[in-house]
Parts: structure tokens; sequence; C-alpha cells
């Protein structure tokens, strides 16, 4: 009865999520509707059954995510049995900070400043967040349990030891663990999770004729016309083509890829015969050079 | 350039579900790669990445270009840099934290921790050693066995890692001469034997050129030997040797969603556990049966070693978290004493005597760590006399939990055999431990149970019994305000005991100085006095300086639930010292005096006390009424 590596992981992913409930006073789950968090809540809804997970969801959102998200996002709570909670920096939406005008601003204002606010507005003191070790150099690095000042910053140089599975969940007031139980799957492990558990997942993921316009190089969906329209100041070109996300953030910063695979084994099939990895589509990786995800977690992003 | 031979391209691309279904099935398997600093442990990481094709065309162009910007290769791709991740490493070319790398051939998925060489980085190889089933060491070809070779083989040894590998790198240095190659293993083979690694697989390879890392070298026809990627492939992984031990399952949580449904959950150590099975609650030795293994999709026929469950029982036992399920016929020991090695990770020393948290499975207890036995020099595997351990050092030493624990020899299982340390006022991980055995006094020692009860002595003597502990700095009036609280309740009838510091020291804790080690043992005397009193039904008084937080925390740890009342007296220094009631304030500004508590010695003020006085504002009496009416109902 050799378990395979996704019982495996399984098993850890549950291992943790029930550790942390056992010992943080209030633990949440930060849900930003990607496939990395509909499989982190799956497992929720697998470590604690028959009851429903025993905290909140967080959804801190920058107003700017695909309609389809929203759509799913209720959804999803609503079946899982769970409170969702849905934080919108109130400074970021006075000032009107989006991506087009005010490009690295708008995710320190919106994700990195507004996570800061609605963990401190509800004290929480335990977050979970779906990040994976393959996604980025400074993730590969980081705890399973990553421990945050009370200004919510990461120490990479001065991480507490972690070993076997016994997690220290043990802190001061004020400060707080963020939590990563999908530490150890890969980009593969949760498409394949996702296919044999079949999980409801964003449409968006699977490829349909959209309206898309190109910008700065990139190629992007028109989600909302009227609004990219003020924001850009112009209207841009829309043409239709067969796209997929392979990657879901606010819909101006979200690179569409040309594809045609319509159903999960077509879309795992894509990404193993790719040759860019998945955040390519991001900007949010390439402004600050090398070290700019381990600057932005320094600061308190997740 | 290697053809990567592991690689399922065309399966991919002509049949996704057969692939899908081949991948599905795949096992896991975690190794760590390490070895002194330049033998290429990165390099070696890199290569299996980019040979399984788990790099992708924009990290490579961004790898060639960072790699003439800050490389070590000159023109070449510098692997290394896929895996040195922070900002730091990548300046200094250094390894610093364990990376997590993923790869994957046709029949496993492989997690790869990376761990630094230096020494000072040891607790965070340690980190990625434990949960590791096998483990890489690199050797430069060049250079043969170097300390940090033999460093690296005794820790991973140490935690219990029992497949090795030694990787004879950088072949291609030296021609790919099976003279030196021999000599170097049998080097190796000869240290290896002397500190007791039972067996090891040598390959000659060369991360930087390829050769027997995935396919065969024609450069070493003289190796008849596996390739490392079809070792790997082929080695048994820990769970499944795990499963056919007895069960065990340290119980993480219990789930009541409604008053129907009490179940267990937890993740099975090892064994495997089917319904109808008897099982055993341990610490409290209660039995039951289970009834179903339940999972959100469907009760199990059968679940196993490393699997995430939750079982229900026939009967209603007392069973929480911390508890262990164990096989009936078959459990673990439990004892609270114990020889373990110790590994210490703390930049601030181990304080004997001082208490600890101690982390094992789902059970967390006090703890205090004898002076070690001896410390190991890990460059020379000798033993030598140790009074602490420091940061990267390993020791054996006996440990002593508050509570008796639920526990099996780390060798036998890694779940209740190991465990870490966490300080109780930073709350850092200190230190990690492997459990030796028992003791055999704390197995033989039993604790004797008498007719006559806590309860019953304390209901005679019509009171709750307590301990109201006195701390504030010296002349602070905590001797005076204790006399007067121990009349008053003199007269409302109450059997009281006044414990003094100075009295104390005279006869129980003659033995004892003022080093930090005999400290805490005074502290520890003291609190195990006031306990049996309480055990007797007496309120005890207290009334010692006690400045440092870990050292009340011991002794309210000792007491059962808001048994201990910590009672500040608060007094400003340069009140207590204007009063000066012994002149010790004077000696110790005059230098005569050392350690002095507030002079050049901390105090440590409570942070939640149950009571605060204020001597400024109050004197000794009204203080006294203060402290009792915040203790009422005596009963």
């Amino acid at each position: 009865m050799t378990l395979t590596h996704l019982q495996r992981l399984e098993a850890e992913s549950i291992h943790i999520m029930r550790e942390v409930v056992a010992e943080a006073d209030k633990p949440v789950m930060l849900y930003s509707i990607g496939k990395d968090s509909a499989v982190m809540l799956h497992l929720a809804k697998k470590a604690f059954y028959p009851s429903p997970p025993p905290f909140p969801l967080l959804h801190v959102d920058t107003t700017w995510k695909f309609r389809d998200m929203y759509d799913l996002r209720e959804k999803s709570a609503c079946d899982a049995g769970m409170e969702l909670l849905v934080h919108r920096n109130p400074e970021a939406e006075e000032r009107g900070i989006n991506p087009f005008d005010h490009g690295p601003l708008h995710t320190d204002m919106w994700k990195t400043q507004g996570l800061k606010q609605a963990l401190d507005k509800y004290g929480f003191d335990a977050a979970f967040g779906g990040a994976r070790r393959d996604e980025e150099k400074s993730r590969a690095k980081e705890r399973i349990f990553s421990f945050r000042t009370a200004s919510h910053g990461w120490d990479p140089k001065n991480q507490r030891p972690e070993l076997w599975n016994l997690y220290n969940a043990r802190k001061a007031k004020g400060e707080s663990i963020r939590v990563f139980p999908l530490s150890n799957w890969t980009e593969l492990d949760i498409w394949q999770y996702i296919h044999l558990e079949n999980i409801e997942i964003v449409p968006l993921y699977f490829s349909a004729r959209r309206p898309t316009f190109e910008y700065e190089g990139g190629l992007f969906m028109a989600d909302d016309i009227e609004r990219l329209e003020k924001v850009m100041g112009r209207r841009p070109e829309i043409t239709e083509r067969s796209i997929r996300f392979r990657t879901l953030g606010c819909f101006p910063l979200t690179g569409a890829v040309e594809s045609e695979a319509a159903t999960l084994p077509e879309i795992i099939q894509e990404m193993l015969l790719t040759t860019t990895s998945e955040r390519q589509g991001r900007v949010i990786d390439k402004d600050g050079g090398d070290a700019s995800m381990e600057k932005k977690k320094q600061e308190g992003y997740f | 350039m290697t053809q990567p031979t592991y690689q399922t391209d065309a399966l991919i691309a002509e049949d996704i579900d057969a692939y899908l279904d081949k991948h599905q099935h795949k096992s896991m398997l975690r190794f760590i790669t390490c070895g002194s600093v330049d033998d290429g442990k990165s390099t070696l990481i890199g290569r299996l990445l980019y040979d399984s094709r788990m790099i992708f065309e924009d990290q490579l162009a961004a790898l060639e270009s960072d790699s003439k910007r800050v490389g070590t290769q000159g023109q070449e791709i510098d692997f290394a840099l896929l895996v040195d991740g922070l900002a730091a490493e990548r300046e200094q070319g250094i390894t610093i934290d364990v990376a997590y790398r993923f790869f994957t051939t046709e029949s496993r998925k492989f997690i790869v921790a990376d761990c630094p060489g230096h020494e000072q980085y040891t607790r965070n190889m340690v980190t990625g050693a434990s949960t590791a089933d096998l483990a890489v060491i690199l050797i430069d070809a060049r250079k043969g066995v170097l300390t940090q070779t033999r460093r690296h083989s005794f820790l991973c040894h140490q935690l219990g890692i029992r497949h090795l590998v030694l990787a004879v790198n950088k072949m291609d240095l030296i021609g790919y001469d099976r003279a030196a190659y021999d000599a170097i293993v049998a080097d190796y083979a000869d240290f290896a034997q002397s500190i007791g690694i039972e067996g090891f697989t040598a390959i000659p390879i060369s991360g930087l050129a390829g050769d027997n890392i995935t396919a065969r070298s024609g450069n070493t026809g003289w190796y008849d030997g596996p390739t490392l990627i079809e070792y790997l492939e082929a080695v048994e992984v820990r769970s499944d040797a795990n499963l056919a031990r007895p069960f065990r399952m340290p119980v993480q949580w219990v789930n009541r969603p409604n008053l129907d449904f009490r179940g267990f959950s937890g993740l099975i150590a090892s064994g495997s556990v089917k319904p109808g099975d008897e099982v055993r609650s341990l610490p409290s030795s209660k039995t039951s049966r289970v009834k179903a293994v339940v999972t959100m999709d469907g009760d199990l026929p059968e679940a196993g070693a490393g699997q995430s469950v939750t079982l229900t029982l026939e009967d209603e036992i007392d069973c929480s978290r911390g508890d262990v399920l164990a096989a009936a016929d078959n459990p673990p020991q439990v004892a609270d004493q114990f020889e373990s090695t110790i590994v210490w990770m703390d930049e601030e020393p181990l304080v004997v005597g001082r208490g600890y948290w101690l982390k094992l499975g789902t059970q967390t207890v006090s703890v205090t760590v004898a002076e070690p036995k001896f410390e190991i020099d890990v460059n020379s595997m000798d033993r030598l006399a140790a009074k602490t351990l420091h940061l990267n050092q390993i020791g054996v030493a006996e440990i002593t939990t508050d509570r008796r624990v639920v526990f099996e020899p780390y060798e036998q299982n890694r779940t209740l055999g190991g465990y870490i340390l966490v300080d109780k006022l930073t709350n850092r991980t200190v230190g990690a431990g492997m459990i030796h055995f028992a003791l055999r006094r704390a197995q033989n020692v039993h604790w004797q149970a008498t007719d006559i009860t806590r309860d019953d002595h304390a209901a005679m003597k019509n009171q709750k019994p307590r301990v109201l502990w006195f701390t504030g700095l010296s002349g602070s009036g905590k001797s005076t305000i204790a006399n007067e609280v121990e009349k008053k309740l003199a007269m409302m009838n109450r059997h009281t005991f006044l414990l003094d510091g100075d009295n104390i020291r005279h006869g129980l804790n003659k033995d004892l100085g003022f080093t930090e080690s005999d400290r805490i043992e005074n502290i520890r005397r003291i609190g195990e006095v006031a306990k049996l009193m309480t055990d007797a039904g007496l309120i005890v008084l207290t009334a010692f300086i006690s400045p440092f937080r870990a050292d009340r925390q011991l002794v309210r740890d000792m007491m059962g639930e808001g048994e201990f009342i910590e009672i500040h007296v608060d007094t400003p220094l340069e009140v207590a010292e204007a009063r000066d009631v012994k002149g010790l304030y004077k000696k110790a500004r005059e230098g005569k005096l050392k350690n002095f508590t507030g002079i050049d010695s901390p105090y440590e003020v409570p942070e939640n006390p149950e009571i605060r006085v204020n001597t400024v504002e109050m004197t000794p009496e009204e203080a006294a009424d203060y402290v009792i009416s915040k203790i009422l109902p005596l009963k």
C-alpha cells in the first residue's frame, strides 16, 4: 500500500491545517479564488470533515479581479459552509489606485497594505496562504509556518528551524504566522489533483473565445471594457481570440495565452509541453529585479 | 549535454490520459544534498532540474544573463544561481538556508532540500535532514573526504537517515581516474564504519558535465553501479517501512460537529488501522474499538502510515489533543525522564535547569535539561565535557518533563522520538532532540496512590490550596507583606505556611550557590516543596526576588490550574534602594556584591500577574488587605 505522491501531499497539507486550528487563537484562510486557493479550500474541507472548516475565508480584493472570479468566490464559500470576509483597502479605493496609472503601487496598496489592514482589523494570528515553493526562488526558501513580526515583516535570514512535522506556532501578542499548506506541491500536482478530485475552478482557466486587447507587448482580456476605457483614456482595440489563463490575478495585470485547451487533461498537456514558467504572465515579479518577491515579503506581502 | 532519458514528452503529446494515469501512481522520495562548500551541491540540483526539464525558457534566459553577470562559471551557465534564492546568498555566493526543489522522473516525484555547508548554518541543515528519506553527500574528487563531509554524514546518521549516497563529484576534473575514486571511497568507508553507518552507495559523477546523473557515462567504463537517478528511483521510502510497525496515531484535534459525532483526527505515524481493531489511548491506557475510519471521500476499510484520517470509537473514552491512539496489545511507552541527543539551534546557549516547552508529536509539555553528559565535536567525533550547549553544538543529556509523555525511541519512530525545544519567553525554536530511551528510574519509580487525596486534605482544612508567590526587588516589601497576609489568614482560621527565601537557603538549599543553574535549581526545589504543601491542603506564601519570568513560569507550570497566584510587589528601584534595609544596595553599588538584581542583573517585571501591589501608595497592612480581597473566597 505505497502511498502515491499526491496522497502524501494531501495528508501533509491536512496535518498542517489541523495543527494550526489546534494551536492558533484565530486562524483565517486567505482565498484568492485561483486554482491553488481552490485546492487549499478543498483540502480544508477534507481536514475537518464532517465539521465545516473552523475558520473564515478572507479575500483581499483589489476591485480589479475578473467577474468570473467574483462569481466563484461567493459560490465556493457558500458550498463549504464558511464565512466569507472581503477587504478592500479604503485608501486605495478613495484614491482610485489602478494598475495602469500606478504600476507597482497598485500591488502594494491593494494587496500588501490591504492584507495587513485586514489581518490587523480582525486580529487574525495565523493566516493560510496557497503559495508553493516551486513558484519562485524566495518561496523555495520559506518555512511552512512562516513567522511575521507585529508589522508583518519576514526576516529570511532568521527563520525558525522547522524539523520533522513539528511546527512551532508560539508567538507573542501582535505577531502572526503565515502558513503554507501547499508548500511542497508543484504546479503539475495542483492540476492533477484538481482533475482527480473534480474541484471546481474559475472557467477562465479553460480556453474559450474571449474579447482581448494588446498592451505593452502582452495579451489581455477585456473583462470590463467600460472601466478599461476610463482608466486607459482610450478604448483599446478589441479582438476575439481563443484564450485562457495559466494564473489569475487582476485582469489588467494577468496575461492570457492563446490556447485551444478546453479540458483539464488538455490544460495539463499544454502546461507540460510549454516552455515558459507559470508566473511569466504576471507583471508583479518583474519590477525590482532578482529579489523582487523577497523584498515584497519582507514588507508583508504574502 | 546529456540527453534526459526520463522525460515522457512523447506520451504527453500522444496520450495525455495515459501520462496522467502514470503520473498519478508515482511515489515520492524526499532527499537532501549536502557536503562541503564548493563541492557542487547547488550545481547538481540545477543539473537534475535542468535534465528533468523543470527549468522553463524564461527562467533559463534569466539564468543565462545572471550567470554572466554574477555567476562563478565564466560564460557557462551557473546552475547554483537557480537554487540560491535569497538576495544575500546570491551576493555572497553561498547557501544560507535550505531550498526545496522538485522534479519528477518516470516513476517518482522528488523533493530535494539543498542544505548549506557552512558550520554556522548547521541548524538549517538539520531542518532539511529531518524530513529526508535519503542523503546525497557530495565530495569534490580533487579534495576527498573533508571535515564538512564527516560532519554532514554524522548529522545525517544522527537524524536517522539510513540511505546515504556518496556522490564523488567533479570526476571530469581528475580525468575520471578510477584509482583516485577508489581511494576516496575506501577513505569514506573507514570513517562511516567508525561512526556506525551501516552502508552507503558510492557513485562517480560530474554535476557540471552530467556524468552518471541520468545516463551511464562513457567516461567511467570501470563503474558498473547505478546512475544517481536510477538509485533514487529504486530506493525504499520510509513511509513503507513505517507501515510494518505497530499502529500509532498522535491525536491532533477532536472533531465534534454535533452531539452524535466525536472523531479523533491525526496523521498515522506507523502501522495501519481498520474498523474493529482494539486501540489504546495513552497515557490514560483506556481501550476501545475502532468504529470507523472517516474521510470526506467515505469511510475507509483500512488506513496506514502517512495518511491523515479521523477515527471514531465504539466507547466514549477520554482522549484529546496530545494523546496517542495505539495498537492495544502493543502500545508505546510512557515516561517523564529520558536520555536524548540534543542539537542546539539558538544564539543564546542552553540554560541547564530552565523550563522550556517540549513539543513531541502533538504533546506540548514543560521540560528541563540536565547538564550534558558530553558534547560531540562534530568535526572529530570526539566526546568532550560540557556544561551547556551553544549554537550548532550537539550533545547527549538527560531531560525531565513535568508530565508523562508517550514516546518511542527515535530510531524506531521519528514522530514519537523526535522533539523540538521552544524558549518560553522568546518563542524561538531553540533546540531539537532525539530520544534514546527512558531512564530506568522514571519507569521504576511509580506514583504511590494514597487513600487520603489532596482534595480530602483541602476539605478538612476548609480551604482551596494555593501558592501566593510574592516577587519583587530586594527591599520591595515582599516578606513584610507576606507576613501580614499570613497573620490575617491565620485570624480567619486558615492553614498556611510561609516559605522565605533566606530561610530556605539556610537549610534545604544550603548546597546551592548563585550561578544561573543553581538559581534555577533553588526555584525548582521551592516549587516542589510548595507543591507538596498544596497537596497537604495548605495555602503557601513565598517571598523570593525571583527576577526571571522563565523561573516563575517554571513553578506556575508545576501547579494546578488557578493554584498559582503571582503577586508583583511593585516598588520602584529608587524607593527600594532608599529603604536598603539590609544594606545590600550599598554593597552592590560599591561593587562588593555581584549579580545584584536591579543593579547589574535585570528584574523581569511580571507581564500578567494575578495581583499587583503598589507599595508607594499602600502601607504593608493595606497591601495585605488588598491581597486578601483578591483571593476571596478562600474555599
